[in-house]
């Protein structure tokens, strides 16, 4: 259970460390986040060059095989350094799609570039009222010879404004709500009759609101049957961005242990005190779980287990509250400097809030997971 | 959850399966084996392990053990608790059988580890005192050297079981002058000694598994010192390490919280308003025993290749009991108005007990299980630990 990483998994994580290292320190993290694009990329090369967006994907349309496990790997160390460039974007959520319901020429034609690092991706599903619902979707799409055309809004977009492509659910058939009807469509973002509106969010990316207005597209999958893409690719988003979170709990508390140690207040350091003794125990026990459930999940997605889509859900939940906890407490414990722009305790707490709303809160998941439950 | 078993491993588990499946007396699958079973009917279960050979897990082979791999020891754990058996004496074959053959003599190993084995001797032990709670190095009980005895005095309590207990194993002081942890002896003492006193005490449920002990006056041969005079804080913690390695207590909060699902779906009707609340509340303790459950396997995973755990059984003694303490909660109020009802004790009296006979126990299992983060170290001593050990604090 407890996974043993091959070599080939150890240089992974290794390179990855090294890199961030050596150029994705918390100031050069500040500046990149302040920059006009608001990602960098040139650091967007060095992943590439690194070999991190073909780590995933399987041999067959150019990757090396690693599956979810090297994901896991990637976006732990990710999560320490709060990269905010979108490899989850593209990498995951876009390449995931393209790799399991494209066609051949779709595979062909968009993942080597995803590979190489030279086009970025995002993934537009969310829309004004649709909350976590992958089917609420009002957009509609329309065949007009060999692409369709399409039309509504779609709302907070992560990474949008940096993206080459988007991949759009659009109703083809059917009423809002229904399971049945929504389909999948690439879509070029420089699009005539795209509509783009950029913004911040809390955690330093970019985001953004898109209206389209009888936009081509053309079709990525089966057409009517985008929400169980969907919700594949929300499983494997889910474990990516659990093991980003784990990544991110650990250095709260590595940094929250590492301050009560040195922090003097009443004549001594604040870490003698046991009440804030047992609430660090209480976060490293959190963490421990968060790290075994995280890894969990992991070995159910490369295993394609039947029953991971509910854990996958169970997951999000208890490591999205564990997270919550844990950043909490690390700003509690650094008093006043945890709430300061300057110290990245906050950053991480932000990364970790960000983190709990894409694809479904905490308590969205948590009644998910119940009610996928075949025993209740 | 399973654990990547070897063929063989995945084997023994189906044997271990199997020995269970056709082995476990029906006499001892009552409402709550823990209470309603006299002592010759928890030592049936016992009795049948021993002839097996599979009686002391943990003990090296030389001693009586079955000399299974740490994969082995983990997979019997789980067969075990996930079937609901009743475990052997922690007190005879978990606590005082590894201090005998660990720190005893020669003879001691010889007159006592048999009669473990086989169920012969039953166990309790003298730790807590009325003064004593989780800072154990304040024992007061005296035993004072008298020519080839030991004079003992003193009030142990908290002793479970101790009204069925051959013997008692003793953390008494020897050297009133030394440092508290320096001046403690590890002592046997017979149960039929004169000057023993076995008063019982009643908890909050109702049952009689605890007692205070008296010692007045008990003449205790020297031979039945363990170890060194004065050095038995050492055995003393050797001991409490392996009373706290298997409290995840997985299989059985995993059977407990699907008895749980059943009351909820007998008792609470989907447009009650708390139906939401219990659906909530199941999940998030169904998925506080899943990822205990993967630290587990995480933890026997990396003990089988040779890395050490480090204080990790104090991580599971804290989630398993909170963990187990909830679901007691919540199945308690899961029977609604029944939870006013308590069984009496002992259950062969055969009072009325109103309500249906899922939620019979629920009650009596809320109020006992109350116990569990304060006995074995309370969780606030296994938080000390790892803000010690792990956190450098």
């Amino acid at each position: 259970m407890d996974i043993q990483f091959t070599e080939e998994q150890e240089l992974l994580r290794s390179s990855v460390q090294r890199l961030l290292r050596d150029q994705y320190d918390f100031d050069a993290r500040r500046k990149i986040v302040a920059s006009e694009e608001g990602f960098s990329r040139k650091q967007w090369k060095a992943f590439a060059e690194l070999g991190l967006f073909a780590a995933p994907f399987s041999e067959d349309v150019g990757g090396l095989g690693g599956g979810p496990l090297s994901t896991m790997i990637i976006m732990q160390e990710f999560g320490r350094h709060l990269v905010v460039e979108p490899f989850v974007e593209t990498v995951v959520l876009a390449g995931g799609l393209l790799e399991h319901t494209g066609s051949e020429e779709q595979k062909q034609g968009f993942i080597p570039d995803i590979i190489a690092g030279t086009k970025t991706w995002a993934l537009a599903w969310t829309e004004k009222g649709s909350r976590f619902e992958l089917a609420n979707v009002a957009t509609t799409a329309r065949r007009e010879g060999e692409d369709y055309v399409l039309s509504g809004e779609k709302t907070a977009v992560i990474a949008a404004p940096w993206a080459d492509y988007l991949i759009v659910s659009a109703r083809t058939s059917g009423h809002r709500h229904d399971r049945s009807g929504v389909s999948l469509f690439v879509v070029d973002r420089r699009a005539t009759n795209l509509d783009l509106q950029s913004f911040k969010t809390i955690d330093g990316r970019r985001a953004a609101e898109i209206g389209l207005r009888d936009v081509r597209g053309q079709l990525l999958g089966k057409e009517g049957e985008g929400v169980a893409a969907l919700e594949a690719c929300r499983d494997r988003a889910i474990g990516t961005l659990c093991a980003e979170a784990v990544g991110a709990m650990g250095e709260l508390n590595s940094a929250t242990l590492e301050y009560a140690k040195t922090r003097k207040q009443f004549g001594t350091t604040i870490g003698s005190f046991q009440v804030l003794q047992h609430r660090m125990v209480d976060m490293f026990i959190a963490h421990q779980e968060a790290l075994s459930l995280m890894q969990h999940l992991t070995l159910g997605l490369s295993a394609g287990d039947a029953g991971v889509s509910r854990l996958a859900s169970g997951a999000k939940s208890k490591i999205g509250y564990a997270g919550r906890y844990i950043a909490d407490q690390a700003v509690q414990l650094h008093g006043g400097m945890g709430m300061t722009d300057e110290l990245n305790v906050g950053h991480y707490f932000k990364r970790i809030s960000s983190i709990n709303i894409q694809f479904g809160d905490p308590a969205y998941h948590l009644l998910r997971y119940a009610q996928l439950d075949a025993a209740a | 959850m399973e654990l990547a078993l070897s063929p063989e491993d995945a084997a023994f588990r189906d044997e271990v399966r199997a020995f269970i499946a056709e082995n476990y007396p029906a006499e001892m699958r009552v409402a709550n084996p823990e209470t309603d079973l006299s002592k010759e009917q928890m030592l049936l279960w016992h009795r049948i392990l021993h002839e097996k050979g599979w009686i002391a897990p943990l003990w090296p082979k030389e001693y009586g053990g079955p000399g299974w791999s740490i994969t082995r020891r983990f997979i019997f754990e789980q067969e075990t608790t996930r079937a609901g058996t009743m475990p052997p004496l922690a007190f005879s074959v978990t606590m005082v059988g590894p201090v005998i053959y660990t720190f005893g003599n020669e003879a001691q190993k010889k007159k006592f580890l048999p009669r473990i084995l086989s169920g012969e001797d039953w166990w309790c032990q003298g730790y807590s005192e009325p003064s004593s709670g989780s800072d154990l190095a304040t024992v007061r009980t005296k035993a004072v050297r008298d020519g080839d005895h030991y004079i003992v005095n003193g009030h142990k309590t908290w002793t479970t079981l101790a009204q069925h207990a051959d013997w008692i194993f003793c953390l008494v002081r020897t050297d009133p002058a030394a440092r508290p942890q320096s001046g403690i002896s590890f002592l046997l003492i017979d149960m039929k000694s004169p000057g023993v006193t076995v008063r019982p005490i009643i908890t909050i449920d109702g049952s009689h598994e605890v007692n205070d002990v008296f010692l007045e006056n008990v003449r205790v041969p020297v031979e039945n010192l363990i170890g060194e005079e004065n050095r038995g804080w050492t055995y003393a913690k050797f001991l409490l390490g392996n009373e706290r390695t298997s409290m995840a207590g997985i299989g059985r909060s995993t059977r407990y919280i699907s008895r749980l699902k059943r009351i909820v779906k007998a008792e609470i009707p989907a447009d009650d308003p708390a139906h939401l609340e219990f659906v909530r509340d199941i999940a998030r303790v169904e998925l506080d025993v899943l990822a205990l459950e993967a630290t587990e396997l995480r933890v026997v995973a990396q003990m089988a290749r040779g890395i050490d755990p480090g204080p990790a059984a104090s991580l599971f003694k804290i989630r398993g009991t909170e963990i187990f303490q909830n679901i007691t909660e919540l199945t308690h109020r899961a029977i609604g108005n029944y939870g006013l009802a308590i069984r009496e004790h002992p259950v062969s009296a055969n009072h009325f007990m109103p309500g249906p006979d899922h939620g019979h126990t629920a009650s009596e299992k809320y109020l006992n299980s109350r116990k569990l983060s304060i006995y074995g170290g309370s969780n606030e001593i296994q938080r000390n630990i790892i803000a010690k050990a792990v956190l450098g604090l």
